[in-house]
């Protein structure tokens, strides 16, 4: 156990519901992210670990609950002490700083490879377009992917366009990163360069939240690991912890399936 | 094991004679007796039409370049522009209308495209040029209150903007389905991920969605154009003087009906095939990122390095 964090969280997430027609997926999610902290959310399909991180950042409207990130409430404000929905564009402003990674990278095709990633840091953030691209270089650089500034998203293998997608995230300079099964529309062969990537990501004290069936990568890169299951939090703790000694039997019948 | 071996060895002797790069396409005779056959029928039918008296071609070539019939085809081309132009942004407007979560929104645009849509262009033009008689004066007001400014309709609705209301209004009816069309076939993850780095809906849709669904635009708006380049001819009917109409009011006077009509129809024609041309380059343009290999042009004939490796064996 470090000594206690008296910062204050990144990510607060409170009695978090979220119910699709009359699907239950969310069922009261508590959850506290630190500052530069690794959370890895693992868990079987369809247990809502996919469906809460895109609540963090209002991509779904939760039924109930609170998220703030950043000391803000995701999606609503208060007004002479009542709760006010935010409109559609004061909540595009609130996920400025949040980057996402997604499964099927998403990457603009009809954009070069530079286009893609100055694209936000240019239209939305107001970045000129000369530091946006040297910004772009560098980024391109640091995934290894410096000579495919030009080539379009179809050109590239899955882990290339997913790194270029990771750069993507990077160059609006987030607070905090959301990947969303990064790897999992990849060959086997290429999840190992994606995983390196986000390895690194981590090692620089970048605060992320991923979502993944990648225990490897759990145990190696994350500071906590959290399990969830049937929409609920079912047990979390450092990587150790949860992946060496797991105590709750549906954890233990999860991780049983990857030995 | 001796077909294996047959097999194995094989390669070494005849890599050469093997390789697809030297294979033949055979020659095709059924196609070129096809090819020869109707080649003679057109051929024929066009020696047919080219030497009938009937059809007066000197005629057709004297009228060809007549200042009546520029005059009329420059109002055919400026109608057909102007009233497209029109037709796409307000069909723009509808399709992202119809498509918003809003309901007052989307219900007035379904209104809009059911009235226009459903009822015959030729009666839209002639209720517009007949407005006056409908509502003889336009006016700007409160509803139930005062009146802010008010013309005389007559003074308002000339011919040519009866002809332009009439063409744009119901362009943008069909407009409004084709680009909501194109718009739709856009895959739901690019949306989201526009929202998810903070773009607002116009943003995204004027960056993301809207050039991934001209893919599946221009083709039928291509269809548009052409099909309102024609269905300017239906101005005539309210004393708009298109390229229909003055080919008309020459062979009133002069009863050359047929080589008129071919002046317009070859003009007709023309338009249409370099319309044509300039749709062909618009969507090479809007598939630039679905190329695999280079900047332009299909995949490369293998090169030498693969031969190469070939010859490593």
């Amino acid at each position: 156990m470090s000594a206690p964090d008296t910062r204050e969280p990144l990510v607060r997430a409170r009695n978090v519901h979220k119910a699709f027609e009359s699907l239950e997926v969310l069922k009261g999610i508590d959850l506290d992210v630190m500052p530069g902290e690794v959370v890895v959310i693992l868990g079987p399909s369809g247990s809502g670990k996919s469906t809460f991180l895109r609540c963090i950042n209002h991509l779904e409207a939760i039924g109930r609950g609170s998220i703030m990130v950043g000391g803000e409430q995701i999606g609503y404000r208060m007004k002479d002490g009542r709760l006010v929905r935010l409109s559609a564009n004061a909540i595009a402003r609130q996920r400025r700083r949040i980057g996402m990674v997604f499964q099927q990278f998403n990457l603009y095709p009809h954009m070069t490879v530079l286009q893609n990633i100055i694209e936000a840091p240019v239209g939305v953030h107001g970045e000129s377009r000369a530091s946006a691209v040297e910004n772009a270089k560098r980024l391109l650089a640091r995934v290894g992917l410096s000579e495919k500034i030009d080539s379009y998203p179809r050109q590239l293998s899955g882990g290339q366009q997913q790194r270029v997608a990771i750069a993507r995230a990077l160059a609006i300079r987030p607070d905090l990163m959301l990947f969303d099964e990064p790897t999992s529309a990849l060959d086997p062969e290429l999840v190992g360069e994606v995983l390196n990537t986000m390895r690194d990501l981590a090692r620089q004290g970048l605060t992320m939240i991923v979502v993944t069936h990648e225990i490897g990568f759990a145990r190696e890169a994350a500071d906590r690991v959290v399990f969830m299951d049937d929409g609920v939090i079912v047990e979390q703790g450092t990587p150790d912890a949860v992946l060496g000694n797991p105590q709750h039997p549906r954890t233990k019948a999860f991780l049983a399936r990857f030995l | 094991m001796s077909t294996q071996q047959a097999i194995d060895a094989s390669p070494s002797g005849d890599a050469s004679v093997r390789d697809v790069v030297n294979a033949h396409t055979p020659f095709r005779y059924d196609r070129l007796i096809l090819w020869v056959a109707l080649g003679a029928l057109l051929a024929n039918f066009g020696w047919i039409v080219a030497n009938n008296e009937n059809f007066e071609w000197p005629v057709v070539g004297r009228y060809f370049f007549d200042p009546t019939v520029m005059q009329g085809l420059y109002v055919s081309l400026g109608l057909t522009v102007v009233a497209m132009v029109l037709g796409i942004a307000l069909g723009l407007v509808l399709a992202v209308a119809r498509m918003s979560t809003d309901r007052l929104a989307s219900t007035l645009s379904a209104w809009f495209i059911w009235f226009f849509r459903g009822t015959p262009l030729l009666v839209q033009l002639i209720f517009w040029y007949n407005l006056s008689t409908l509502f003889p004066v336009l006016s700007i007001s409160i509803p139930f209150g005062p009146t802010l400014a008010s013309w005389d309709t007559n003074s308002v609705i000339t011919p040519m903007t009866a002809a332009i209301a009439g063409l744009a209004l119901n362009e943008a009816a069909y407009m409004a389905e084709i680009i909501r069309g194109g718009l739709l076939s856009v895959d739901r993850g690019q949306s989201e991920t526009a929202e998810a780095f903070g773009m607002t809906r116009a943003r995204a849709l004027w960056r993301v969605i809207i050039p991934q669904a001209m893919r599946s635009i221009v083709p039928p708006t291509g269809n548009q154009l052409i099909s309102m380049i024609k269905a300017t001819s239906l101005v005539s009917v309210i004393a708009m003087a298109d390229l229909l109409y003055s080919v008309q009011s020459i062979y009133n006077r002069t009863f050359e009906i047929i080589p008129m009509l071919m002046v317009a129809v070859i003009w007709y024609l023309l338009i249409t095939s370099i319309l044509n041309v300039g749709q062909g380059y618009i969507e090479r343009y809007y598939s630039r990122g679905d190329r695999r290999t280079g900047k332009d042009g299909p995949a490369e004939k293998p090169t030498n390095t693969t031969m190469a490796e070939e010859a490593t064996h």
